[in-house]
């Protein structure tokens, strides 16, 4: 009989899948089930080339609908799973359909993180395509917005609404921006770049409450803070990070604890059941069992899936690796930089545009953020994976290319 | 439709057809073409859609620029020919372009 494959989540790790899963030779049935109404789109342009414009939404979709026809890959949009009936083999949708499976995928992914006070018509998030058009109707002008959380989605948040002369405040609990991903230096440097665009970022300061128009409760007319000041606001963007969709697996009982567990095949604690993405916790080679919310990783591990429900396991030994797109800068990370002993600069990130911080542990290279050096992200990607072990300094020797330093 | 060919190290063609104004990366993503990753899915990060333009066909595609050109310059195998297909789109004037896939 034809085997059936069922992914259920439709983001990047699901789109990748379905189409590994054709490259791995499964010729059996794959249908994927996605809550969107859309097909599988690339989510970082959503809030930068999709709303500004520059880009349609057919534009930023990960694959086009012919491919899945072309591929047989059926799709079941606008739909979420309810329950995983294991001992029959059956997903089963909201509306009670009882989808059966010899493979399943979890790609469920995350959601963001809310605020505790919720229901503010003008308090917005950033994920899908509808948290999208909602921010759209906000961008005028003029208009004043608070963003709250200072880390990559706020800061894109934040270059994006500059666009849009939109006037910014960006509130971060921590005493510095990106503080839970990056080094000071390159805080600093995030920093310095917003306020020069006109951004306000007010640090160490955590939301006391939000303040509800008095004639329109659904509105948020502003917010206050812990230190006593107040800040007005025409609108609200939340970034203060996402929740893994977990819920689904966890009914189940496969195996969860922050994320669900995977190892590095992508094989849950049921030998049918894999799961990619951002919803999973798995082994990282070289950096422990950690979730990562990042597409390269999404990919990644779907490409492992898909070998391993074709009985070919083949291990994601990738090294992690992220970007982030803020005004003209173009930041590339390489790693992860928990846990490092040193930090060398190369290139100056006090008054240029274009640098990069290598983080070493015990003399190794662990990570590089590299901003504007395109380079140094892809020299460094391969001295990570290779333990190779470098004088720092000669990594902060920028009188000389890369590529011949680390020749 | 404009038909566009990519060769792999192996020898072996892929002949795709395209829309204009499709990029070369999309157009090898939606059919699944071996060696184009393309992680980043068009955002110029991860040089993972890497191809060497046929050489009758470099000067109308034309030549990497500033990030692009960063990246391919890093890269094993890449050479003045090479291009990230993601920045590359495709017009009628491309009908016909040959792109050679090195090995990744």
């Amino acid at each position: 009989m034809e085997q059936i494959c069922i992914i259920v989540g439709a983001g990047h790790a699901g789109a990748q899948l379905a189409a590994s899963l054709r490259q791995e030779g499964w010729t059996g049935r794959i249908t994927m089930v996605g809550d969107e109404p859309w097909l599988p789109y690339n989510r970082p342009p959503l809030s930068k080339a999709y709303l500004a414009g520059e880009k349609t939404f057919d534009e930023i979709l990960i694959r086009h609908a012919e491919f899945y026809e072309r591929q047989g890959i059926e799709l079941v949009l606008n739909a979420s799973a309810s329950s995983i009936d294991r001992p029959h083999k059956a997903v089963v949708l909201s509306d009670g359909a009882r989808l059966a499976y010899d493979k399943l995928a979890l790609c469920t992914g995350a959601r963001v993180r809310r605020l505790p006070e919720d229901g503010f018509d003008n308090v917005l998030y950033l994920r899908n395509r509808n948290d999208l058009e909602a921010l759209r109707v906000y961008l005028r002008d003029g208009a004043r917005a608070v963003i709250i959380g200072g880390g990559y989605i706020g800061l894109e948040a934040a270059a994006v609404l500059r666009k849009f002369a939109v006037s910014v405040t960006v509130i971060e609990a921590a005493s510095r921006v990106l503080a839970r991903v990056t080094a000071p230096e390159l805080s600093q440097f995030y920093q310095r770049v917003h306020a020069e665009k006109g951004v306000e970022i007010l640090t160490g300061c955590a939301i006391a409450g939000l303040v509800a128009d008095a004639k329109k409760p659904n509105l948020a007319v502003g917010l206050e803070l812990d230190n006593g000041r107040s800040v007005d606001a025409d609108f609200i963007v939340v970034g203060i990070g996402v929740v893994p969709n977990t819920e689904l697996a966890e009914a189940a009982g496969l195996e969860v604890s922050g994320g669900i567990v995977t190892d590095i095949c992508a094989r849950t604690s049921d030998p049918d059941i894999f799961a990619a993405g951002d919803c999973t916790v798995h082994p990282v080679k070289d950096f422990g069992t950690l979730r990562l919310e990042s597409v390269g990783n999404a990919v990644e591990q779907a490409k492992a899936a898909a070998s391993a429900i074709c009985g070919k396991p083949r291990p994601d030994h990738s090294l992690p690796w992220f970007w982030s797109d803020q005004y003209d800068l173009k930041l590339q990370t390489a790693g992860i930089s928990t846990g490092y002993d040193r930090i060398v600069m190369r290139g100056d990130a006090e008054a240029s545009a274009s640098f990069a911080a290598f983080y070493l542990r015990q003399g190794r290279l662990i990570a590089a953020d590299c901003v504007n050096r395109a380079s140094e992200f892809l020299l460094s990607k391969k001295l990570i994976a290779e333990g190779r072990e470098i004088a720092p300094e000669q990594l902060a020797d920028d009188s000389r290319p890369f590529k011949e330093i680390v020749a | 439709m404009i038909k566009i060919t990519f060769l792999n190290s192996a020898g072996v063609s892929t002949e795709v057809e395209a829309h204009p104004g499709d990029t070369a990366m999309q157009v090898a993503v939606d059919n699944l073409v071996p060696g184009i990753a393309a992680e980043c899915g068009g955002a110029c990060s991860c040089a993972t859609c890497h191809v060497v333009v046929d050489s009758d066909w470099i000067e109308l595609v034309g030549y990497a620029e500033d990030m692009e050109k960063d990246l391919l310059e890093s890269l094993d195998g890449a050479g003045e020919n090479s291009r990230l297909c993601c920045q590359i789109e495709l017009t009628r004037v491309l009908d016909g372009l040959i792109l050679q896939v090195p090995q990744s």
